[in-house]
């Protein structure tokens, strides 16, 4: 057990390293939500409604904040798709260490760079006129919903990574996947001034469900309708990403174990 | 058994209907270094995956520094080094944070890897290049940190596959010292290659395989003896001659010339080199056929694996059973 714990940490270890050595990527990944915030508050902003009221920039922020743990899929991937095709993997594999390490490194690592991303956020958010309204209490529990949708996140890139192997196809894959998943949400518009079918699956969303228990916790606007997932959106906001996890978390082990086949 | 380092028994492995490995088998002693010796696809890789730990197998034994491979990867993975076909190192990370990296997961302390990078760094001449990202490394440098990161732990038993592919002679020269310095600290070392001059230079024993199998073993020396051993090679000066210069040799050497007319040229294998020689020399002199050259040749590895497997090293052989293990590996 205490090998688990130490060679986790040390693949966390390396992983942040990589993030101090090469942030370039962690650039991309920081100025893509700015830009959101800053491309829908202000230029697309002026002429949104929120349902039942309130400032369209601090119903997008929470949404924003959402997007940002989504997007982590991209970096996730790459990272565990570069790992395989250039066999640094192999060298893990051939050496007497935990099996598991190189995916609950990743995990951590993934959250870390979450909790880096998450700060930088609140800030620009603070910025732009975005607040909490509910208390420090809350608004961490929020952030703690962030960073457990962002683990789900993770383990689904890990899979990802394992099932296509090639860190290209998985660049080329993850962002025309993310970007409808991210829109057919509450993210940018209230699902209830969507068309009825769309607006359905808008509910439904895993993210949407995120989305809408951190508005309610930070106290923004747009606490959607009275459809089930938005009257649940809290329970949904816990069950969605346990569910991933659960789902794609033992995928991906099996999929690791399956390299030896 | 125990005295081996490494030992294969009848390892079967395969992709489908492609059979990767077929009963193939394999000791080295310790302390050796032991050649697999094949064309691209034969299955050398597939069998240093397997003797890694990093590809289960579906028939057959295998064990490697006294452990069952199947039944024990983690004692052996403690016991051995792999430096692949491709450098497995992180590229982003530099040198020294590579080598720190491997010697905290083979649990050294934090001191000891630590010392044992710079120890490493030093020794493979990347004390200078430390610092900087192993991706921005010559592939001749990569390599080195690949070795070095093997060496961590002091392996006993060392793979390494296709170690010089792709490196430039200087770099592979570099390689091959250093291996030669590590079996000289006692070091077992099982190395692929589809270069006979490798395998020549570095090899105590060679296994000769083809189609997953091995088809000949033996030491260099030997190998090059199944080939029918030295030749003596004739060339006339008018190629009408050739077919009776033919017909004077074949008794003296006791085997039948191949001729090549149109470099006018006949080669005979010979036994007894330097008495068949004066024969062949004394026997066309007296029918009074013009020659230009004659002489001894060596055998080469290289003939002894054209004759043992019908084709030439880099030759690929069975391009479907190759592309599936490069997409393994």
């Amino acid at each position: 057990m205490t090998t688990v714990i130490a060679d986790g940490w040390t693949m966390t270890r390396r992983n942040m390293t990589h993030v101090v050595r090469a942030p370039e990527e962690l650039i991309l990944y920081f100025s893509l939500p700015i830009m959101f915030v800053l491309v829908f508050g202000y230029v697309f902003g002026s002429g949104m409604q929120v349902a039942g009221g309130g400032s369209y920039r601090e119903f997008l922020l929470p949404g924003v904040f959402v997007m940002t743990m989504l997007y982590g899929l991209g970096a996730t991937a790459t990272g565990v798709a570069l790992d395989l095709s250039r066999g640094v993997v192999d060298r893990f594999r051939s050496m007497p260490m935990a099996r598991s390490a190189l995916m609950t490194g990743r995990s951590a690592a993934d959250l870390l760079r979450a909790l880096l991303e998450m700060s930088t956020l609140l800030v620009c958010g603070l910025l732009v006129g975005w607040q909490w309204r509910q208390g420090v209490g809350k608004a961490l529990l929020a952030v703690g919903l962030l960073l457990l949708l962002r683990i789900a996140i993770t383990w689904v890139g890990i899979y990802l990574a394992l099932l296509v192997r090639n860190p290209d196809t998985v660049g080329v894959i993850v962002f025309p996947a993310a970007f409808p998943l991210s829109a057919i949400s509450n993210v940018f518009v209230s699902p209830e001034l969507m068309p009825p079918v769309i607006g359905t699956i808008s509910e439904w969303n895993p993210l949407s469900a995120t989305v809408a228990a951190i508005r309610e916790l930070f106290g923004n606007p747009g606490l959607g309708g009275d459809s089930w997932p938005a009257e649940h959106a809290m329970l949904l906001a816990v069950l969605w990403p346990v569910l991933l996890i659960a789902t794609f978390a033992p995928l991906a082990v099996r999929r690791y174990q399956r390299l030896s086949r | 058994m125990t005295t081996f380092e490494v030992v294969a028994e009848g390892l079967g492995k395969r992709y489908g209907p492609t059979r990767a490995l077929d009963t193939f088998d394999l000791t080295v002693p310790p302390g050796t270094v032991h050649g697999l010796l094949g064309p691209n696809g034969a299955g050398k890789t597939t069998a240093v995956r397997i003797l890694t730990t990093l590809l289960r197998f579906d028939t057959g034994r295998a064990t490697v520094a006294g452990y069952d491979v199947l039944r024990r990867p983690d004692e052996v993975r403690a016991r051995i080094g792999l430096t692949g076909q491709y450098a497995a190192v992180d590229e982003i990370l530099s040198g020294r944070q590579n080598l720190e990296l491997f010697g905290r997961l083979f649990r050294l302390s934090r001191r000891e890897a630590r010392r044992r990078a710079g120890e490493l760094l030093e020794r493979f001449g990347l004390d200078e290049a430390a610092g900087r990202s192993a991706g921005e490394y010559s592939g001749g440098m990569r390599r080195r940190l690949d070795l070095a990161a093997s060496l961590i732990r002091r392996p006993r038993v060392l793979f390494l596959d296709e170690p010089t592919t792709g490196l430039d002679p200087r770099s592979r020269n570099q390689v091959w010292d250093l291996v030669r310095g590590l079996v000289a600290d006692g070091t077992t070392v099982l190395l692929t290659t589809q270069y006979l001059e490798e395998a020549d230079q570095l090899a105590d024993r060679i296994s000769v395989i083809d189609a997953g199998r091995v088809v000949a073993e033996g030491s260099p020396d030997q190998l090059k003896a199944m080939t029918g051993g030295d030749r003596i090679e004739v060339v006339v000066r008018d190629a009408a001659e050739l077919s009776q210069a033919a017909r004077l040799v074949a008794p003296i050497c006791g085997a039948d010339a191949e001729l090549d007319p149109e470099v006018r040229r006949l080669s005979v294998p010979v036994v007894d080199r330097v008495a068949g020689l004066v024969d062949v020399v004394r026997a066309l002199d007296d029918a009074g056929i013009a020659v230009e050259d004659i002489g001894l040749r060596r055998a080469t590895l290289d003939e002894a694996f054209l004759h043992l497997t019908g084709h030439r090293p880099d030759e690929g052989r069975e391009p479907v059973a190759a592309g599936r293990k490069a997409d393994v590996a």
